[in-house]
């Protein structure tokens, strides 16, 4: 049994050692690390569901290209974004910019969250008073049944 | 009778909702370039590398950049109605050949025909990142300033030409023509 998990393990892991990259490294691994965090925070336009760290698209490539260049120009990671956004728009950017068109996309989870929330505490409210309610009603019969 | 109203209510607004949302392409993502100023380029002709082609080629006029590639199979599909447009509409249109390769590109404008005033080269793909090419085919209307009108992603169809781009054309044109 812990064979086989292992085995899993190591299959599972082994995907990892896919990642995908035709430049070279920086020297410098503080530009690495820069270049990693970015690409894998923009998404592949082709591949809609990947980063562009992730794809072999040729246009992954491209972008990953020009992040290289962009960083040797001494480009901050913000300036390198705002490229990015420039060109292809914020859906191009897995955590979209907080500004007015992208606000809905930040609020919304709350928001469903607080309704669902409101609707969850009413509905055991209202199954709390029916409980010791004399009741007649024919749902609260049927869910005793 | 409101607990049966209010699930109602809310489906009725659910349908609608889902039936816009599911109806969209997720596939076609907007340009924030549109009524902005195009990129400017300059590149080497498709059939001529000597000589370079670009943005000042159709400064002032009202065109249309069409991006294309051999490898791209709308493109195949659009080519039939860009060679139908070329013929019978007054409006010039500058391709961008992207990330292709010369040979089998010249090969294709041999045999397909040529609907473009020039082909500008964009081998490595960096005038197509300026322009936020992202799935050939895309065309791109451009006004007499340089400003992008319109872009439309997948192949161009009579259809499209005529709802998303005619009107669009006529009034950048104005009365003067």
């Amino acid at each position: 049994m812990k064979r086989t998990w292992l085995a899993s393990l190591i299959i599972l892991a082994s995907g990892l050692a896919y990642a995908i990259d035709a430049g070279d490294a920086f020297e410098d691994p503080e530009m690495q690390a820069r270049y990693e965090k970015i690409s894998s925070e923009v998404r592949c336009l082709v591949c809609q569901n990947q980063t562009i760290k992730d794809s072999n698209a040729f246009l992954a490539a491209d972008l990953k290209r020009e992040i290289r260049r962009l960083l040797v120009e001494g480009k901050t990671d913000a300036e390198i974004y705002d490229f990015l956004v420039a060109r292809y728009g914020d859906f191009v950017l897995y955590r979209p910019r907080k500004s007015g068109r992208t606000l809905v996309l930040w609020i919304a989870p709350f928001l469903f969250i607080a309704i669902g929330g409101l609707v969850a505490i009413k509905v055991v409210r209202g199954r709390m008073t029916m409980s010791t309610d004399d009741d007649t009603d024919p749902d609260q019969a049927a869910s005793k049944s | 009778m409101t607990r049966y109203l209010a699930p109602l209510i809310i489906v009725a607004v659910m349908i609608p909702v889902f039936i816009i949302g599911l109806s969209l392409d997720p596939t076609a993502v907007p340009s924030p370039l549109i009524n902005k100023a195009a990129p400017q380029f300059e590149l080497p002709t498709l059939k001529d590398p000597g000589r370079t082609v670009g943005s000042a080629n159709y400064d002032g006029q009202v065109a249309l950049v069409n991006v294309w590639a051999t490898w791209c199979g709308g493109c195949r599909q659009e080519h039939d109605y860009l060679m139908k447009l070329a013929a019978e509409n007054d409006i010039p249109i500058y391709g961008l050949n992207w990330r292709d390769r010369r040979d089998p590109a010249l090969v294709w404008l041999q045999q397909l025909g040529d609907p473009y005033v020039a082909s500008a080269y964009d081998e490595d793909g960096r005038v197509g990142i300026d322009w936020g090419v992202y799935g050939a085919p895309e065309t791109f209307l451009i006004d007499k300033d340089g400003v992008i009108l319109h872009k439309h992603i997948s192949p161009l169809t009579e259809k499209i030409w005529q709802r998303d781009f005619l009107p669009k054309v006529l009034a950048a044109k104005g009365t003067s023509e």
